[in-house]
């Protein structure tokens, strides 16, 4: 029993393990985490995949073993017993029962006998009878099922650890240690992987995923084993016609359903049927679910726009997500790995609003109905989005995730690209303002005169000129001014504010650094309102008024110029045109085990109930020749319920007993 | 020799008799029950498929038997439909409704109704803890009354917030035990349920003071999640939610960690008593050793069936009876856990200090099951996250 306790506590502490350090992660995440020392001792202590290692199958099997001698040693006993009425019990063993009470009784005996065994079957008991020397025992007994319940729940355990064994992957495991399989890296096509690690459509039993985009067929499932995959063939393949998403109008999943075409590679024959989640479909002893979605190659048109200094460059590329692209800027090529499509992104687009925060304003919000939505929420869906990777000469690559159209905020509209040099980083957007068309053009004109040093000298002129048109105002002052905006455009054209400021703190005493600052800010918004208009004219377009709106563009322009000398890319990628394709990940499964398993359920949950909730009692009433009668019961529960239980058949057998008594 | 065992059949019929002897407030009840469910079976039978129409009459006779057997429940059944369903003529299909009438705003609509639970098991709470300390009787009964109002208007919340989550729309309306908000109020109910029926066995009401300590606990988070994080906001069920096993499995499941929280609030009780603290004032040890193993007893049944519900839902869901999630890892221990605790009492007889220590100790196992998993580890079970 100590043992059974102390293995039970053991399982626990084992299992624990698993849940703290995140299973089955691809084995670089691990090395990163642990670094090289320890990551190979996890390794070898099997702790990236406790419930596969071979200790923790040791564990369990020892379970399995103990719980089975358990069983084997103590069936033969309890059955017999679950039979037995012992009514061999001896006054003497009856006198050291704790529940006892000696009694007498005026009754013939054969009467008492009968009216005793009636009152035993009323109550549910089973009795037997047996004359002994000095009297007749009346032995019975009720709640034997208990004793069936321990049986029941023990082989219980045993069924479905056994069944989850067989369906988990030992046999693979098996034929790994062999050498019979290798894992596959997946940096080929399918059907370039060898034999070496396939596995057949009989293999015993799986957990793997089809990857599905539309229109496509597969009938290949990827299992993930240690570092690496194995292919395992079905006995059909699966086609995807139509996958489909719906959504809530809160931005929330409501729907995932495939819709595919399940062809028998043996007989040919088809079967249409629409796979969601928690409605599964098996065939052929194979379960498929809708696991998942991806983007399956959904194809991408694109504009790249030259950020080099200067450059009004506009390429066109096409992609397709999961292909590569090459982008020729300058000297440059670029290499870009399209690696995702979002046709939608709903977002919280609510702004964070100073609402009252008294206690009677925050009791009256959680008054009322639970449909509220709460003023910090108002979901929306900005559109479209893609995401791509640059690597550079050097095999480095930054990540980006442009939106492609402008997205609202602060009351103006940027087209948002964002930027991260590592997966754990969140991505840093770039804001770049879209013009009163609602377009990136006047960013990108602007952008490249301010970037081209030859324009600086005549944009520098004409601020200087509008900035002291009055009278009063010398040449010698209008030049000064000029040379000192030319400078700013300079600096800033090389490097945007850090420029300026080293500029500004190499030359500047510290008590005047702030002001100096704001000049050089107002002159290079000055400017930056001449370049744009500067581009106008060139394209014989109306000067503009300035208004808040447009003072609101300059400085977002100026900002957002500023920003991209940490872009980190040559160009900036704006998604055109798409046309999406869709894949489904459905997941496909055996488990011959499972029934195993689910019978041992149902066996558990029979044989909890019987242990628990039937009590095993015996009750034995002694007609001694005498007339004294001894009543004893015993019970293989200590709880109050048999107290009470004595205590009442104690009074119902006394007063049967006596009845002869009283009526005489 | 054998003795017949023909029941006298006098005996045996007055022995059925005696099950129908009733009280008129118990047959009201089965009328009453018998006319809704035949009413909605009318009304709803069509929006309904054949599980779920078989369910419906079950309920039927399970819901006489329980009104039946316990007349605090019957009770409760019957002011909990009177006022949902109040709540419900009030909306009037209009959920603006609930910031315009008065009943409603202040008193029947989800939010304030569970509200109103929160404050009474508050105050319940210091109605027992009155009880136990000044000795009083009257006390603890108001303490007991108070309860019972709590779980009414607890109740009345749940089955208004279920309507008024149709309100949003038919597509988004459910059964409110999807989300760590909702079942926080079920624990509340299933544990202060649980307690009132031991209280009512074992006809003592001192051992509430220690059992709503649990429960005010747990009203405590609702209250913070609800105002730090609007975790009151009624939301639609994603896929991997919309199946029937959820509303088998998260009942079961609650009625497993209740009684869980129940037994380990009665160790505390026990382990104080034997030190000597308020040991004149708690029932006897005996007797809350008792109380201990029945709650662990119809827990770890509930668990049992839970968790064996959550592995069949799994393998429609997810594609697997079992895969080692956190969530189902933490499942199994907290089943251990308690496992071993019935292998000492059962099989080694033990008693005492160990078996309270241990329960007191599965508390927060099983704590860090139903909690902790969601907030510190990663899985499948994210519908329950903080």
């Amino acid at each position: 029993m100590r043992f059974a306790v102390s293995l039970l506590t053991v399982l626990s502490i084992a299992s624990v393990i698993g849940t703290v350090l995140k299973q089955n992660e691809p084995y670089n995440s691990y090395l990163n985490q642990f670094g090289q020392f320890w990551f190979p001792v996890f390794e070898a202590l099997g702790l990236y995949s406790v419930y596969h290692a071979s200790w923790f199958l040791a564990i369990l099997a020892f379970l399995v073993a103990s719980t089975s001698l358990c069983i084997i040693r103590q069936a033969p006993g309890m059955v017999k017993e679950m039979k037995s009425f012992r009514t061999g019990a001896r006054e003497a063993s009856l006198r050291q029962f704790a529940h006892k009470h000696m009694t007498q009784t005026a009754l013939p005996r054969s009467e008492a006998a009968q009216q005793v065994s009636h009152y035993l079957a009323t109550q549910g008991y089973k009795s037997r009878s047996k004359e002994q020397a000095d009297g007749l025992l009346l032995a019975a007994k009720a709640g034997s099922w208990n004793r069936m319940g321990y049986l029941l729940a023990h082989s219980a355990i045993v069924l479905i650890c056994v069944g989850g064994l067989l369906d988990g992957d030992l046999p693979l495991k098996l034929e790994m240690m062999l050498g019979a399989k290798q894992v596959t890296s997946l940096d080929k096509p399918f059907g370039e992987i060898g034999a070496e690690s396939r596995l057949g459509p009989e293999h015993w039993s799986y957990r793997g995923n089809v990857f599905l985009p539309e229109g496509k067929r597969s009938n290949i499932a990827v299992l993930n084993v240690k570092d690496g995959a194995l292919l395992q063939e079905l006995p059909f393949s699966i086609t995807l016609k139509k996958f489909h998403i719906e959504h809530y109008s809160t931005g929330m999943p409501k729907r995932f359903a495939s819709d595919v075409v399940i062809t028998d590679l043996q007989t040919g024959a088809e079967t249409e049927r629409t796979i969601e989640v928690n409605k599964p479909f098996e065939y052929r002893g194979v379960s498929l679910y809708q696991a998942s979605f991806e983007d399956g190659g959904s194809k991408l048109q694109l504009k790249a726009h030259s950020l080099l200094p200067g450059s009004t460059r506009i390429s066109d590329a096409q992609g397709e997500v999961g292909g590569n692209l090459q982008l020729k800027q300058g000297e440059e090529t670029l290499q870009v790995e399209i690696t995702g499509f979002r046709p939608f992104n709903i977002e919280n687009m609510a702004q964070p609003s100073e609402s009252e925060k008294n206690t009677l304003a925050m009791l009256n919000h959680a008054l009322g109905s639970g449909a509220k939505a709460p003023d910090s929420k108002d979901m929306k869906n900005v559109g479209p989005s893609f995401s791509y990777k640059v690597r550079d000469a050097a095999g480095q690559a930054r990540e980006y995730n442009n939106y492609m159209v402008p997205i609202e905020q602060d009351g103006r509209r940027f087209f948002m690209t964002g930027m991260r040099e590592t997966q754990a980083d969140g991505f840093r957007y770039l804001r770049l303002p879209a013009d009163e068309d609602d377009k990136l053009d006047t960013w990108l004109a602007v952008r490249a005169i301010l970037t081209t040093p030859g324009e600086h000298a005549l944009i520098a002129r004409r601020f200087a000129a509008k900035a002291m048109s009055g009278r009063g105002v010398s040449d010698t002052m209008r030049t000064r001014l000029a040379d000192t905006a030319e400078r700013t455009l300079q600096l800033f054209a090389e490097s945007g504010f850090e420029g300026l400021g080293a500029f500004i703190k190499d030359s500047v005493p510290e008590n005047e650094r702030e002001k100096a600052a704001d000049v050089f800010v107002r002159v290079l918004q000055g400017c930056t309102w001449e370049a744009w208009q500067l581009q106008r004219e060139r394209k014989k377009l109306k000067p503009l008024q300035l208004t808040t709106e447009r003072a609101d563009f300059v400085r977002d322009t100026v900002n957002s110029i500023s920003d991209s000398f940490h872009y980190g890319a040559p160009a900036y990628l704006a998604l055109d045109q798409f046309e999406e394709v869709k894949a489904s990940v459905i997941q496909a499964t055996r488990s011959p085990g499972k029934a195993g398993v689910y019978l041992g359920c149902a066996l558990l949950v029979a044989g909890v109930f019987f242990m628990l909730y039937v009590r095993e009692r015996r009750l034995f009433v002694l007609l001694k020749d005498s007339g004294e009668v001894l009543i004893a019961l015993s019970s293989n529960r200590k709880t109050m319920d048999t107290d009470t239980e004595f205590a009442r058949h104690q009074e119902a057998l006394e007063s049967l007993l006596n009845h002869g008594n009283r009526t005489s | 020799m054998e003795i017949a065992q023909a029941k006298n059949p006098a005996v045996a019929s007055s022995g059925n008799a005696s099950y129908f002897k009733r009280s008129p407030l118990d047959w009201l009840a089965a009328v009453l029950l018998i006319g809704g469910g035949l009413f909605a079976f009318d009304r709803y039978a069509h929006f309904m498929d054949g599980y779920e129409q078989a369910i419906l009459i079950a309920a039927i006779p399970t819901f006489i038997a329980l009104a039946w057997a316990w007349g605090g429940l019957r009770n409760l059944l019957a002011g909990a439909a009177v006022l949902a369903l109040a709540g419900i003529a009030l909306y009037d299909a209009d959920l603006a409704r609930a910031e315009q009438a008065f009943f409603l705003k202040y008193f029947l609509s989800s939010q304030t109704a569970i509200g109103w639970m929160c404050f009474l098991f508050f105050l319940s709470t210091a109605a027992y803890w009155l009880g136990l300390l000044a000795r009083s009787d009257f006390a603890e009964k108001t303490g007991m009354a108070l309860s019972w109002a709590a779980v009414l208007m607890g109740t009345t919340g749940m089955l208004v917030r279920w309507y008024e989550s149709y309100l949003i729309g038919t597509d988004i309306g459910h059964i409110p035990i999807s989300n760590l908000y909702e079942v926080f109020v079920l624990f509340c109910l299933i544990t202060a349920l649980l307690y009132l029926h031991y209280e009512r066995r074992y006809n003592t009401r001192k051992l509430g003071a220690f059992v709503l300590i649990v429960i005010s606990a747990a009203v405590a988070f609702t209250l913070w999640y609800s105002f730090s994080r609007d975790a009151h906001e009624i939301q639609p069920l994603v896929p991997a939610l919309q199946s029937y096993w959820m509303k088998i499995h998260v009942p079961a499941n609650f009625i497993g960690y209740g009684a869980f929280s129940l037994a380990a609030m009665i160790g505390v009780a026990w382990l104080l008593a034997e030190r000597g603290i308020l040991a004149t004032r708690l029932p006897a040890l005996a007797v809350m050793e008792d109380v201990m193993y029945k709650a662990i007893a119809i827990g770890f049944a509930f668990f049992t069936v839970a968790t064996i519900l959550g592995a069949l839902w799994a393998a429609e869901a997810w594609g697997t009876y079992w895969q080692w999630d956190p969530k189902e890892t933490w499942a199994l221990i907290v089943w251990l856990n308690y496992a071993a605790w019935l292998h000492l009492r059962l099989t080694k007889g033990l008693r005492g200090a160990i078996l309270s220590w241990w329960a007191v100790i599965g508390l927060l196992v099983t704590t860090f099951a139903f909690l902790g998993v969601n907030m510190f580890l990663s899985g499948l079970h994210s519908y329950g996250a903080l």
